[in-house]
């Protein structure tokens, strides 16, 4: 377990940033609940400082988790978010769209949004813009990125792709194995 | 009233017999039952309570059988009915059914009648018995018939005069019953359920001949009738141990126990509630999820789910958070509700030992067996993800379910590692609260794993307990007794064993005198036992829980807790580790004082020798090439570690080292 590398660093903040922005220092300064980021195994953890240092007394082969796990540097040393970190973007999220109930199901089993089962989404949403997808009742499902900006999305036809699925927490049952 | 007894005579044993007769076991049976019905009666008589009814009830049947020898029972009562039906309806029809019943009571008791009433009228008994017989089996032939008719015609002054005098003395009889308690006078109606007890005679046969599942089970439905009232329903001559042994064979027929365990789980209770709670165990828990309270509440979550389709309602009173589940038209592991983590699947019983442990705010807390991460995530919701959590899992392949669930439900305070909990205090100590929810036999939910029923045997119960005791040393040692708001420990297992519950528990007290018992804090569930089968335990087991399947349709659990009062020596630390290693090892220090044990040099150095050839082996080294190879080269290096080699560490390494080096030696030759 360490802190992260000013490369590392800047990877997660960029990947954050497309979902959540400016709102990334509402998870970096929490000057009451102060929290860090941790590297244990490639696997990058948001979590409360006082927890991180409590783990410092596991042996690195043995501690397996901790916090809540946002996502893992692939060997390319590139960041990819994971599903786990869906609480924290959730909570910050900027763009959002939204799923009718026809719509969750597909979604939880991996497929992209389309135009049909979007019930809202955001104002002024840009094209390729990372976004938080939400059930009707505003359960955070998932997350992807838009496929066209909010007012292209008003004239698609039904079966066209609004957003593209990036991650969604139906991955908790499909991808158990690789997910931790 | 007549007819009342009639009935209660007739009623339970009735199917019974058939079976017997069915299969051949009258002509045998007879002959044991019948002295002990006799001696009953002569008991009935002797206690001088049942005096004035035993006589009424002997005299009635010596009438009725009287009357019948006369007439030849069954179908004179057609003949009778004809003749006297001006004159008395009420009384005559009483009077038939009061024959019937004599008729069914002689035949089955006929031989005890004969060794009460041997001596006044043996003869019209033994004639009377066996046209009895005839009449029953050929009732339906004409000639019979007729020649009754003829018989009855002759007889009917007498007859009449007889029934007469057996009105009178049945209406005593039924006066003094009355008087009676309405319970002996099933007690005395109940007679039959004996003969079940028989077949311990020829059990080999019947275990062979038929595994008849009705058959087993009303033997053991009667058999536990007779354990529940042994002094007046046991047979003569028979042991209650005869009918244990009994009936666990028949449990093991009927539900598929090991022998072992059903021996184990019978004498935790009393035979009826045994058997409930082996029926229990057919049975399926009903499925119950947890709301997950950091993300929503329990009312929202039900009418989410029940707008899905899923029919519940709220576990009980005592949870605020459990939802019971009848039946869903969704897979309840796959609602978007599931995934979006409002909700977890877990047994109620597991709900119980988090109750009890009671986790505070801003506490650090250790949960030292995790998986798959129901408690877990209970404690750290009971907690609002402040503080800390500890969940410790040893199996790798079970923690990944566990961070699963601990993402999926939003938990943020937790640390997950991988350690034998045996090394927890070392890890880190110091903790506000620990959860040890010891791996077990599971003898608690069998409805749940019935490979249980066969797959356990006494060495797991060896294995078990020891473990667990190490575990529940090492957790009492992970807390912190001078926590300002904790210092507990809960101790709990799915399984419903003394072995590893109050046993565990009362080694606990004896090695570790600074912690004690304390009340659970739940508000159900049975009291832990302070003595069983000849062992006594510390009185505050009290405070220990019991949870059984067949009384709250929660699975089997045992729930107890304790507060640490004083820190732990150091001691008694370094004793139990002392204590640890002869345990593993065999009393190493005793050994040599004991002719029997000691080491033998010689000998081990012979199998220390073939184990390092196996070791080659398996290796794919050839032995008899290293032996050459060392003979020339580095003799004195092997030599070495055998000569040490005493110490375990010693002997694995010593083979090992030489595997390798001469592996790569090999391999450059190849080459």
């Amino acid at each position: 377990m360490r802190p992260l590398t000013d490369v590392e660093t800047e990877r997660l903040f960029e990947k954050l940033a497309n979902y959540i922005g400016r709102n990334i220092t509402h998870l970096i300064d929490r000057p009451t609940d102060p929290h860090c980021f941790r590297v244990q195994k490639d696997r990058v953890y948001y979590v409360r400082e006082s927890i991180a240092r409590l783990a410092t007394s596991v042996a690195k082969a043995n501690l397996l988790s901790l916090g809540t796990c946002l996502g893992k540097f692939t060997k390319t040393g590139k960041f990819k978010l994971h599903v786990t970190a869906l609480d924290h973007i959730a909570s910050h999220a900027k763009y959002k769209v939204w799923v009718k109930p026809n719509g969750e199901m597909p979604f939880l089993y991996g497929n992209n949004v389309l135009k049909a089962h979007v019930g809202r989404i955001s104002e002024d949403t840009p094209e390729h813009q990372g976004v938080v997808i939400y059930s009707m009742n505003d359960t955070p499902l998932g997350f992807g990125v838009t496929a066209r900006s909010t007012h292209e999305v008003r004239r698609l036809d039904p079966t066209s792709i609004t957003a593209f699925r990036q991650s969604d927490v139906g991955e908790y049952l499909r991808d158990e194995d690789t997910l931790f | 009233m007549g007819k009342g007894r009639s009935k209660h005579k007739q009623g339970p044993p009735a199917p019974l017999d058939e079976s017997l007769v069915t299969r051949k076991r009258k002509p045998e049976d007879i002959p044991v039952e019948s002295p002990v019905r006799s001696k009953r009666r002569r008991g009935g008589a002797a206690k001088g309570k049942t005096d004035k009814r035993g006589e009424p009830i002997a005299n009635s049947k010596k009438d009725s059988k009287r009357k019948k020898s006369a007439t030849v029972p069954p179908l004179a009562r057609e003949a009778k009915k004809d003749l006297f039906s001006d004159d008395s309806d009420d009384g005559i029809v009483d009077d038939e059914f009061d024959a019937e019943s004599g008729d069914e009571e002689t035949e089955d008791g006929r031989p005890s009648l004969k060794d009460d009433f041997l001596a006044g009228e043996s003869g019209s008994d033994v004639y009377d018995s066996g046209e009895e017989q005839a009449g029953h089996i050929f009732s339906e032939d004409e000639d019979e018939s007729d020649a009754e008719e003829k018989l009855t015609a002759a007889n009917i002054e007498g007859l009449s005069r007889k029934l007469d005098a057996q009105l009178a003395h049945e209406a005593a009889e039924a006066q003094a019953e009355l008087e009676e308690s309405a319970m002996q006078t099933n007690i005395a109606g109940e007679p039959k359920p004996h003969i079940l007890g028989d077949p311990n005679d020829e059990d080999d046969q019947a275990a062979l001949a038929t595994p008849d599942v009705t058959l087993l089970r009303t033997r053991i439905t009667d058999t536990i009738r007779v354990l529940e009232d042994f002094s007046n329903l046991a047979e003569e001559g028979r042991s209650r141990a005869d009918y244990t042994e009994q009936i666990l064979k028949d449990i093991c027929a009927y539900y598929g126990y090991s022998e072992f365990l059903a021996e184990k789980l019978f004498h935790l209770f009393s035979p009826q509630e045994a058997f409930s709670f082996f029926e229990a165990n057919e049975k399926e828990r009903p499925h119950v999820i947890r709301t997950n309270t950091l993300k929503t509440g329990r009312r929202e979550l039900a009418q989410a789910l029940i707008n899905r389709g899923v029919t519940l309602e709220p576990v009980g009173k005592w949870s605020k958070v459990g939802l019971q589940i009848f039946e869903s038209q969704v897979p309840l592991g796959a609602t978007p509700e599931y995934l979006a983590g409002h909700y977890i699947l877990q047994a109620a019983s597991s709900f119980l030992p988090v109750m009890s442990l009671a986790p505070q705010e801003n506490e650090r807390i250790l949960d030292m067996a995790a998986a798959p991460g129901g408690k877990t995530t209970y404690i750290s919701a009971l907690m609002k993800n402040t503080g800390c959590v500890f969940a410790n899992d040893s199996n790798r392949a079970r923690t990944k379910g566990l961070i699963g669930n601990i993402h999926r439900l939003g938990v943020k305070n937790t640390i997950v590692c991988n350690y034998d909990a045996k090394e927890f205090p070392k890890v880190i100590g110091g903790f506000d609260r620990v959860l040890l929810d010891a791996p077990c036999s599971g003898t608690g939910v069998i409805s749940k794993d019935p490979s249980v029923k066969t797959n356990k045997n006494a060495k797991d119960f060896m294995l078990l307990p020891h473990l667990q005791k190490q575990l529940l040393l090492c957790a009492i040692d992970s807390v912190d007794h001078s926590s300002p708001t904790g210092g507990y420990l809960v101790y709990s297992t799915c399984s419903v064993t003394v072995e590893e519950n109050e046993s565990v528990v009362e080694y606990a007290l004896r090695k570790r005198p600074n912690v004690k018992l304390v009340e659970t804090g739940l508000t159900f569930g049975r009291e832990g036992f302070t003595s069983y089968r000849g062992k006594t335990f510390n009185e505050k087991m009290k405070w220990a829980r019991r949870f059984y399947p067949h009384m709250y349709n929660v699975d089997g659990f045992f729930v107890a807790k304790f507060k640490k009062i004083g820190p732990t020596k150091a001691a008694a630390t370094s004793g139990a580790k002392a204590d640890r290693i002869p345990e593993d090892e065999g009393d190493g220090v005793d050994n040599d004082d004991i002719p029997f044990g000691g080491f033998d040099d010689e000998a081990d150095k012979e199998l220390m020798e073939k184990a390092a050839k196996r070791h080659l082996k398996k290796k794919g080294i050839k032995p008899r090439a290293v032996v050459a190879d060392h003979s020339a080269g580095e003799a004195t290096a092997i030599e070495k570690p055998k000569a040490v080699g005493e110490g375990s560490t010693g002997k694995d390494q010593a083979p090992k080292k030489k595997g390798k080096t001469l592996g790569k030696r090999e391999k450059q030759a190849k080459k």
